[in-house]
């Protein structure tokens, strides 16, 4: 066990765990953020992602020693209000069915968006095709990431 | 799906209204403050004018919440914005929450809704004329107000609970026609959409109790395998970890968090007794498909004589078509909370079949039924696998065990690995064409293990695995179908669209087959051949005039015959009329068979006509997840056994599919005022047809066998 302290969301945590402990699990269980989900611990399919300096990270598979000073961002710290642009373009697409997955594909879409403020489609297959969801709602995952950056006007998945 | 399994859902799922009055709250749900209205034990309307609605069948990702919601509230004349949707829990007040399943919620539950929204309605309305000593047929309900329309007065709902809360409800409540809906058959977003994206959406694995440990299981990898001896030793040094127990299911490692809990495992050692099955394999399993084909099976629908009329045929067509196991693969592993006390067992669980679970609960625990409360939580995905009790009596083992709250957490691979799979099955088909190239005679057997049997439903084995085949729509005089039974030791269970998940596959192609044997194209194969009136099959009428619309639709609004695809591509199309809830869809896929063997389907076009449409964007969202889900299983998924055991544990061996591989999808719906039908299930039956057709269509190659992997298209 070791001490961390961690800035998560703009706020300083110090939690103690074991190096090898994932930042998931020290987001999870420790601080009781839980809006990122567990899906398969091993860095397959997102819904775990946050953010870890601005890139999106695969926490199931970050240990927190690794973490450092970096910030983190969450999906509870995306905005204040879970008003993001793509949070807004979500819902008005409708995106999520279980909605497990969906935390995570926001946060990878976010980092594009961060990166590419006007993502081809080419930009997106790169940025998401790792993101897994079992309902099936790439479409509009597509359509609301199009949609928040500026680039549809209609709803149209 | 079988008759039998539609009655079974469907007497479980009876809608049982209470009307105490009032109602003292208990368990998960909230305490009303007084005096809010509360007509059934599902709605409740506070002073403030707020509309609760409690589901009480299992959101999955279906849409259940919003369209339960939505029905209740069409006739309510509620203010949309103020209505908001809770679960229900097995506490006495909500009735028999059944089986989510089979696509029935639709078909089973929206009359009664209707009435419970209509019931308040009237009292509502009675209460304000009472108010105002005026006839209450001078009143009207709207938007969350009744209105006084001679006077133009209004009030409030909120207003009105205390005076309406002290009428009797009406038995029979007139409901609206669906003329007048405002709520019904509009796109309506979901309700719970604003707190998924912003993660505040809470599932059963959200959960942290005061005094809970999470507990992670060790399980045989053999299918039916016991605990020898097990050394905790290592395990019990973890930083975390508190305890280590056999448990029915294996050995559990108790903890005070989940990562301690997994770790914990990690260094476990367990020496099992791998018993009977550890030679298992899939050769073994196809050899036993095999034998068993050779000897008749179940007649499962006749006309006429295909024996007699298969020799006499001009030109006669044979075909093996195969389909394998399959796993659920939901996005949240599997996961349950149990809190087991003295005289008290709580439960927080994602289950589809929270009733099905009460026997082993009631086993485990030794209490009564009404000593144990279910709350149904978010499912992070379901497609049948949440309505086992597996996960539960896990839970409830391991709280008993240790005597403190306990969340059971499975792991990725334990969920792949230990799973209830799709059946994997083995057909032969054969069929004859006259001189005019009209079919005369089909003849299909095939062989697989019973979901019915397997699990000890009280049902006919076969009554689980006949949909998309018995049923088959053509009118052919002569039809022969048989179904042999051929158990397996791999646990088999409900996975989505259950049997037509293969059949439709085995049977849309053979028909595709038989159209191009005929030299005809597959359309109009399929529309000539279509009976003239409509006919019962199993226990369901079939009405060949909407499979012929939805064919007619989806091919025209895919070009079919008409739009010039490049080289290398190709058209299929495919239907199937899902019975057990009432929805007939076809689908044409627009497909792209590539020189080393891969297939990409660039477009789906999908026609459904579900009867009365609840909330279209709904229907639009479940026909794209059931065309991702199908096309998923029709290109990659299967799970394959070795030694005993399944060789997939993650999604690195068994891919799912991805969003660069989605497929553009265009959904048209048939404009009906039937009963309302299903939607969750019947978007994925005619996907892997189509795609089969369509490769067919691009390079004169026939696929028969599930999943259409590259070395299969390579080797055709």
């Amino acid at each position: 066990m070791a001490e961390y302290t961690l800035s998560i969301n703009g706020q300083s945590h110090t939690v103690e765990a074991s190096p090898d402990m994932p930042l998931l699990w020290v987001l999870r269980d420790r601080l009781k953020l839980t809006g990122t989900k567990f899906g398969c611990g091993q860095g397959l399919c997102g819904a775990c992602t946050v953010h870890l300096g601005g890139e999106p990270v695969r926490s199931c598979v970050t240990p927190v020693s690794d973490v450092g000073a970096k910030r983190i961002t969450t999906i509870e710290g995306l905005d204040l209000h879970g008003a993001h642009p793509l949070q807004r373009a979500w819902i008005e697409v409708d995106v999520a069915q279980c909605g497990y997955c969906q935390t995570g594909q926001i946060m990878t879409a976010a980092a594009l968006l961060a990166k590419h403020p006007k993502p081809t489609d080419r930009d997106i297959d790169q940025a998401m095709g790792e993101n897994v969801c079992r309902c099936g709602t790439y479409l509009r995952i597509r359509e609301a990431i199009h949609r928040a950056a500026g680039q549809r006007k209609e709803v149209a998945p | 799906m079988s008759t039998t399994r539609r009655d079974f859902l469907k007497t479980t799922g009876a809608l049982t209204l209470t009307f105490a009055l009032p109602v003292r709250l208990k368990g998960a749900a909230a305490q009303a403050p007084e005096p809010a209205f509360q007509p059934s034990g599902m709605l409740r309307i506070d002073p403030d004018g707020a509309v609760t609605i409690w589901a009480t069948r299992t959101e999955m990702g279906q849409g259940v919440r919003t369209s339960m919601a939505m029905a209740i509230a069409e006739e309510l004349e509620a203010d949309w914005s103020r209505v908001k949707i809770l679960q229900a829990s097995t506490a006495p007040r909500f009735g028999d929450l059944g089986v989510t399943g089979g696509s029935q919620t639709t078909l089973s539950t929206t009359l009664a809704l209707r009435k419970v929204g209509a019931q308040a309605r009237e009292m509502l309305l009675q209460a304000a004329a009472d108010t105002w000593g005026v006839p209450k047929s001078e009143c009207l309900a709207r938007d969350g107000r009744i209105q006084h329309l001679p006077t133009k007065r209004s009030l409030p709902y909120g207003d009105l609970v205390a005076r309406a809360g002290k009428l009797t409800p009406p038995a029979e409540p007139p409901l609206k026609a669906p003329k007048d809906f405002r709520v019904l058959g509009k796109d309506a977003r979901r309700l719970d959409g604003p707190d998924i994206v912003a993660g505040r959406a809470q599932f059963t694995t959200d959960l942290h109790l005061p005094g809970m440990l999470v507990a992670s299981i060790e399980r045989c990898p053999v299918f039916g395998g016991k605990v020898k001896s097990f050394d905790a030793s290592a395990t019990l040094k973890v930083p975390g970890v508190k305890q280590v127990l056999e448990v029915p299911s294996g050995v559990a490692v108790f903890a005070e968090d989940t990562w301690a809990a997994f770790t914990g495992r990690e260094a476990l050692k367990v020496q099992w007794d791998e018993g009977p099955t550890a030679k298992l394999d899939n050769a073994s399993i196809r050899k036993q498909y095999e034998e068993r084909l050779k000897t008749p099976g179940k007649v499962v629908r006749q006309v006429g004589d295909a024996a007699l009329a298969l020799p006499k045929a001009a030109k006669r067509i044979k075909a093996t078509y195969d389909a394998p196991f399959l796993a659920h693969a939901t996005m949240e592993p599997m996961v349950a909370v149990a809190d087991v006390k003295p005289g008290r067992c709580m439960i927080w669980a994602p289950t589809q079949a929270p009733g099905m679970a009460l026997p082993a609960v009631e086993q485990i625990t030794g209490l009564k039924a009404d000593q144990i409360e279910i709350q149904v939580m978010l499912a992070g995905g379901g497609f049948g696998r949440r309505a086992m009790a597996d996960f539960i009596a896990d839970a409830v083992a391991c709280s008993k065990a240790v005597g403190a709250p306990v969340k059971v957490q499975w792991t990725r691979p334990d969920d792949f690995q230990h799973d209830g799979y799709r059946p994997a099955t083995l057909h032969e088909l054969e069929a004859g064409l006259d001189a005019q190239s009209r079919p005369v005679a089909w003849r299909h057997r095939f062989v697989g293990p019973s979901i019915a049997a397997s699990n000890h439903f009280p049902w006919p084995p076969e009554a689980t695995e006949l949909a998309g085949a018995a049923d088959l729509a053509y009118d052919i005089p002569n039809l022969h179908v048989e179904w042999g039974q051929s158990d397996t030791p791999v646990p088999i269970w409900f996975w989505r669209a259950v049997p037509a998940s293969f059949n439709p596959f085995v049977t849309e192609c053979f028909l595709d087959e038989l159209a191009h044997a005929a030299g005809k194209d597959p359309l109009a194969f399929r529309l000539a051949h279509l009976p003239k009136a409509p006919l019962k099959l199993g226990q369901h009428e079939f009405d060949p005039a909407r499979y012929r619309a939805v064919l007619e639709l989806a091919a025209a609004k895919a070009g079919w015959r008409t739009r010039k695809l490049p080289k290398g591509w190709g058209h299929g199309i495919a239907a199937h009329a899902y019975l057990d809830c009432g929805t007939y869809v076809a689908q044409v896929a627009e497909v792209e068979a590539k020189a080393d063997g891969g297939i990409r389907v660039h477009r789906v076009v999908c026609a459904v006509d579900c009867g009365l449409v609840l909330n279209p964007g709904n229907v639009k969202a479940q026909m794209e997840g059931g065309i991702a889900f199908g096309l998923s299983a029709a290109l990659y998924d299967e799970i394959t056994l070795k030694d005993g055991r399944v060789t997939a544990d993650s999604f690195s061996d068994h891919p799912i599919l991805l969003l660069p591989s989605m497929p553009k999808v265009e959904v048209h719906i048939v404009p009906s005022e039937l009963p309302p039908g299903g939607v969750g299930e019947p978007g994925l039956p005619p996907l892997a047809p189509a795609v089969a057709n369509a490769v067919f269509a691009a390079t004169g190659k026939r696929l028969r066998s599930l999943p259409l992997l590259p070395p299969k298209l390579r080797k055709a």
